[in-house]
């Protein structure tokens, strides 16, 4: 079948099978490899992009049910070479390890800020709550994303 | 929470600095195994066993052949005729890669389809018939020798029972001799579940045999690649320089990516058939289920004390649940890992284990998830011990503890199993815990908690670590000594490249590495360029795990460092002519002493060095040293932990509400790594303490496939960490640092189960302590953890 979708604020055609989960669309047909596969459970959420403004675990959103929506991954969190804050806040704060988890922990950050540009410490702990980290045991994870609060002067507008 | 801001500038050697690694992965522009695409790259699947134990009557592959997108379908047989069906474990055992004869766990793998995509290649796994006998599966290791036991390991001749092997350390009839006259012996069993290190990135790897060159090229997911390399070699027989082992990024490894699985070895058969790349990356059931497991320790410990609390002696009998093959990852003297420091931080007059390895219906492993080679286990062991000990001789833990612990100055100091342990501070490190905890305050705030009827709990644990594998003339892994090399080499220009034989897993070995060169150097961390995890690109060396990274090949890095500095003082001695013995070294120079102003940088001397300067006789040219570091000893990192729990009696629920830390790793080159080093391996320890095991019903079904079974901490879970630290250097070691990558995943599970049972007042249960397991214990009877039976 056909699909057809905006990603990054392109717009992509592919002929796909109806099965086709979207992580898999994202990785093997569009190339976009810092979405990731971790789990097929929606547990782990290292394969968080947007659809349509909103985070979704891409490993159990079928590539069809995405046609005609607008998907926003961690590629598109640089614009005209400009980090968002939560990109530098990450490096800043020491957020990743491993770096497998962290681009859906980025969407899932900008996100948050995006609606709560003040969060606590209690708030960005519940949003990101259904993702998880092995390797930096969270704290510096909500560190980097209080620092993206604390600079949001950079932020850029969100698709 | 305070948010320190890591600077932006970076040091000229240790210190805090912002990663190299992370522009890449903020980006998502970092190189994963499964990121890989190669043209004409064909998808491999492994069929699994759905049985635990069965024999196979026949495997039926016609179907699944004729499907138009399959290229390959790969059985044991297959194997057999290259060899490969069976290869040698990690601990000179037998594991198969696809069953022949019949499958011992649930998840074995049993067939390896290649496909053109990765979808076509499990839909070709459903067409695969296989006939199975079914066998009744032995799942619980308390019965595996008993006589009626099933026999899983038929394959090896004159096998009769499901016993792997005894190991004893200590002196037995010394300890017994302390436990006979002591006042007080306390003795409890326990098991340390069966858990997962569960890695975001699941193992995979890309195979590509290039028919005209005869090379092979694997990228996969491996933490020792060069010891992948060797073992290909010695098991496929293909040349080793043939041979390229590519370890990209690694999304975690924890120790689950240390040994060689199946899949790797079928994607290489795969390739070979197909004259194809071949990628083959695992699901996460796959993973949970096939993969490297850890612990799954039976421990019953005795602990002998005077009446005012002196800790006199430590017995302990292990039954340890190997699973069906012995595939442990270990140096060899040691089929128990280094359990034999379950002696602790405490000054014993004797101790005294003995270790016995069983085979059982269950996945292979055992030494994995940053336990330092079963230093996990021992630490959970001691720290249980001596609160149960405190409970019994109504003693506060920590008192208890501090009475007991090693002094300074007993370093180094010989444990009673053997263990030389370096140097260290253990009662100020326990002290910096409590009073960052304010814990006389705890108790009080404890006290009054109960007398309105709140469970409030606080747990003490301190571990002695044990890493940094290891001399050579003790450790090696099927014959590899564990020693590692380095190589560095200064540019004319005055950059430099470091190329390390272990790679990294998120560790951060790209700063940190460089970091070391440039403390040692002078040159800007910025200017130097970390190559690691490939064969073709790096010196030899085992690989990384058991927080040996920073111990060994840190060391190695080190040493070439100065090598090349007292190079360089050749150099600089012929630019200045002066002699050699008249030059001092200041961070980035040679001075003439006496005469600071006169000197050369490390700069001028690397183009100096390349250009037409005449040298003494004998110095050869160009700025570089490699080194090949045998460590005398191993590293003995330590720490005191404190955690508050509050414990809801009515659901049985726990909130971790403090978790302090206090680490004592030895200088930190880059603390704000090591302070990431150390949350992690708290939240495994807040995991494996409330919510990880991988449990079996009595079919011997695994109940802990998925994400939805097998649960994992999140952000909710963990508090915000409070860390402290001391730093007692390691007198053998050319930086004085000890490691830490695994400290906190030994130390924090005692801490939590001991502030838990604190909490509700009972002196032992079994981890994990789900709500079922707490509410379970307040009643009395708490749950056998390993087990889906009553």
């Amino acid at each position: 079948m056909q699909v057809t979708m905006t990603v990054n604020g392109e717009e992509v055609t592919r002929d796909v099978e109806p099965r086709l989960l979207l992580v898999h669309f994202i990785r093997d047909h569009l190339g976009l490899t810092g979405t990731h596969w971790g789990c097929d459970t929606s547990n782990c959420g290292v394969c968080v992009v947007w659809m349509d403004g909103e985070p979704v675990k891409s490993c159990t959103v079928l590539a069809a049910m995405a046609s005609g929506r607008r998907i926003r991954t961690v590629e598109d969190l640089e614009r005209d070479g400009k980090l968002d804050p939560v990109q530098e806040g990450f490096v800043s704060e020491h957020g990743l390890q491993c770096g497998f988890c962290t681009p859906g922990m980025m969407m899932t950050a900008r996100w948050l800020l995006d609606r709560n540009p003040d969060p606590s410490q209690d708030e960005i702990r519940e949003c990101i709550s259904g993702q998880i980290c092995r390797c930096t045991g969270y704290e510096n994870i909500v560190r980097a994303i209080r620092w993206a609060a604390e600079h949001s002067e950079s932020a850029e507008v969100s698709a | 929470m305070t948010t320190v801001e890591n600077p932006t500038t970076n040091p000229l050697g240790f210190g805090r600095m912002r990663r190299k690694e992370d522009p890449r992965f903020i980006r998502g522009q970092g190189n994963y195994v499964d990121d890989l695409q190669l043209p004409g790259m064909l998808h491999g699947a492994v069929l699994r066993a759905s049985y635990p134990h069965a024999r196979i009557v026949s495997i039926d592959t016609s179907a699944a052949e004729a499907h138009p997108k399959v290229k390959a379908v790969i059985t044991g047989k297959t194997l057999e005729t290259l060899g490969l069906a069976w290869i040698p474990s990690l601990s000179h055992d037998v594991l198969a890669v696809l069953a022949t004869d019949k499958v011992r766990f649930q998840g074995q793998e049993v067939a390896f389809v290649v496909a053109e995509d990765r979808y076509s290649a499990r839909d070709a796994l459903e067409l695969i018939e296989v006939e199975y006998e079914p066998l009744p599966p032995l799942v619980d290791a308390r019965r595996a020798l008993e006589a009626d036991a099933p026999l899983i390991r038929d394959d090896i001749a004159g096998k009769t029972d499901n016993h792997i092997f005894d190991w004893e350390a200590g002196d037995k009839e010394a300890t017994d001799a302390v436990f006979s006259k002591a006042d007080v012996v306390v003795v409890q069993d326990m098991l340390y579940p069966r858990v997962h290190p569960a890695p975001l990135e699941t193992c995979g790897a890309v195979a590509d045999m290039d028919k005209v060159s005869g090379k092979l090229t694997m990228w996969s997911t491996t933490q020792a690649p060069h010891a992948h390399r060797t073992l290909y070699a010695l098991v496929a027989g293909l040349p080793e320089h043939k041979i390229r082992v590519i370890s990209p990024d690694i999304g975690g490894g924890f120790g689950n990516k240390v040994g060689i699985y199946p899949g790797y070895v079928c994607a290489i058969v795969g390739s070979i058939l197909t004259g194809k790349p071949v990628k083959w990356v695992e699901d996460r059931s796959e993973n949970l289920m096939s993969t490297s497991f850890a612990r799954d320790y039976h421990m019953r410990g005795e602990i002998a004390a005077t009446r005012d609390g002196k800790i006199t002696g430590l017995r302990v009998h292990v039954l340890a649940d190997h699973g069906a093959f012995n595939n442990t990852a270990q140096p060899t003297k040691y089929p128990a890992g280094f359990f034999h420091i379950f002696t602790g931080s405490y000054d014993l007059e004797a101790a005294h284990c003995k270790v016995t390895g069983v085979y059982t219906n269950k996945a292979p492993g055992g030494v994995a998830y940053a336990c330092s080679f079963r230093v996990t286990e021992a630490a959970y062991l001691v720290e249980r011990m001596v609160d149960c000990l405190a409970d019994e001789l109504k003693m506060d833990p920590a008192e208890l503890r501090m009475k007991n612990l090693l002094r300074p100055e007993q370093f180094p100091y010989t444990c009673s199993t053997g263990w030389e342990y370096d140097s260290g501070e253990y009662p100020r490190a326990l002290r910096l815990a409590m009073d960052i905890a304010g814990y006389e305050e705890l108790r009080k705030e404890q006290a009054e908690r109960r007398a309105r009827g709140e469970l409030m709990g606080i747990g003490v644990s301190f571990f002695t670590e044990t890493v940094g594998a290891g001399p050579k003339k003790h450790m090696d892994i099927l014959g590899l000594g564990m020693a590692d090399g380095a190589e560095v080499r200064v540019h004319p220009t005055g950059k430099a490249v470091v190329r390390l034989s272990v790679q990294t897993q998120g560790q951060g070995h790209e700063t940190t590495f460089a970091q070391i060169v440039a403390e040692q150097l002078g040159i800007p961390p910025e200017d130097i360029d970390v190559v690691h995890g490939d064969t073709d690109n790096t010196p030899f060396g085992l690989g990384t795990y058991g927080s040996r990274s920073t111990p060994v090949s840190g060391a190695a890095v080190a040493v070439a460092a100065l090598r090349v500095r007292e190079k360089a003082r050749v150099v600089a001695s012929a630019m200045l002519e002066v002699a050699p013995d008249d030059l001092e070294w200041e961070k980035g120079r040679w001075l003439v002493k006496g005469d600071p102003a006169t000197a050369k940088t490390i700069q001028e001397i690397a183009l100096a060095a390349h250009g037409n300067l005449e040298l003494p006789e004998g110095v050869e040219g160009h700025l570089d040293a490699a080194c090949v570091y045998d460590p005398p000893n191993l590293t003995f990192p330590f720490g005191a932990y404190i955690c508050v729990v509050d414990v809801d009696g009515g659901t049985g629920q726990v909130k971790v509400r403090r978790f302090v830390a206090v680490d004592d790793c030895g200088p930190r080159i880059n603390p704000m790594i090591v302070e990431g080093q150390i949350h992690g391996g708290l939240a495994d320890g807040i995991g494996m303490a409330l919510m990880e095991v991988i449990a079996f019903d009595q079919d011997g079904n695994c109940l802990g496939g998925s994400f939805m079974d097998y649960l994992l901490p999140t952000a909710l879970e963990c508090p915000s960490w409070e860390l402290g630290e001391t730093v007692t250097p390691s007198p053998h070691h050319p930086l004085g640092c000890k490691g830490v990558g695994e400290s906190a995943t030994v130390g924090s599970p005692a801490a939590v189960v001991n502030a838990i049972l604190d909490a509700i007042g009972v002196r032992h249960a079994d981890m994990p302590f789900t709500p079922a397991q707490v509410w379970r214990t307040m009643q009395g009877s708490p749950f056998r953890t390993d087990l889906a039976i009553e």
